[in-house]
């Protein structure tokens, strides 16, 4: 019997400049088709994947943040933002995409899948796992 | 002798931005490409290390990031291609902070 484990994706860097954040966004979508109790987390840099009103269109790369817009399609509910590093940056959550899920249980209700978390709140979320892979 | 600096790093994963802007003499200009372009957001913290540079930033990489002009430094420069290539040709020099 296989067992569900909690997997934590964290991203810390920002999308375009490098090729991790897209990198990122398809390893969570392969660990989520594995039925593994997913949440992904974007601090630092990372929190700059999320911005909307992304257009690449200039710069000749794929424009992959509508994907983010999927990953509660995906059963990926749990998604972290780290608040001081919207802080730093000089962003708000309003400046983010805004990610729901459907919640089958309360008759396909949409909820909110953004946490936004203190620097130590999340320490104690990375704690509760029991796989990290950081990109 | 005029150098153009460019920066393609945030400032918030390493320091080339803070060398870049530390080491920059009258006349140069700073052109802040790919994830540089963050720099440029006045909230941001990272900002102020711009304060006395003659900053320009690259329009595209701006809009794939979400980053709409009216978040700039006030006095910042946005160029396109062309406009980097014009840079590029006015100095005397270029140094990249790779």
């Amino acid at each position: 019997m296989s067992q569900t484990k909690k997997f934590m994706y964290i991203n810390r860097k920002a999308p375009y400049g490098t090729i991790y954040a897209w990198e990122a966004l398809e390893v969570v979508l392969i660990g989520a088709a594995f039925e593994q109790d997913v949440s992904v987390t974007f601090m630092d840099d990372g929190v700059y994947q999320l911005v909307k009103g992304q257009d690449t269109s200039g710069i000749g790369m794929k424009n992959f943040s509508p994907t983010y817009a999927a990953l509660g399609d995906f059963e990926i509910t749990k998604i972290y933002v780290e608040q001081e590093s919207l802080e730093e940056r000089g962003l708000t959550l309003d400046d983010l995409q805004h990610l729901v899920w459907e919640d089958e249980d309360e008759d396909y209700a949409e909820k909110d899948s953004i946490r936004l978390v203190s620097r130590a709140e999340l320490g104690s979320v990375l704690a509760e796992q029991d796989v990290l892979f950081n990109f | 002798m005029s150098m153009l600096h460019l920066v393609n790093k945030s400032p918030y994963e390493n320091s080339n931005l803070k060398t870049a802007t530390s080491i920059m003499n009258d006349g140069d200009t700073l052109l802040l490409i790919e994830d540089a372009v963050v720099s440029a957001v006045k909230a941001g913290k990272a900002s102020a290390m711009l304060d006395g540079c003659k900053v320009s930033v690259l329009g595209p990489d701006l809009a794939a990031r979400g980053i709409s002009e009216d978040k700039l430094v006030d006095g910042i420069d946005v160029v396109d291609y062309t406009g980097f290539v014009d840079l590029v040709e006015s100095n005397d020099k270029v140094q990249s902070w790779l």
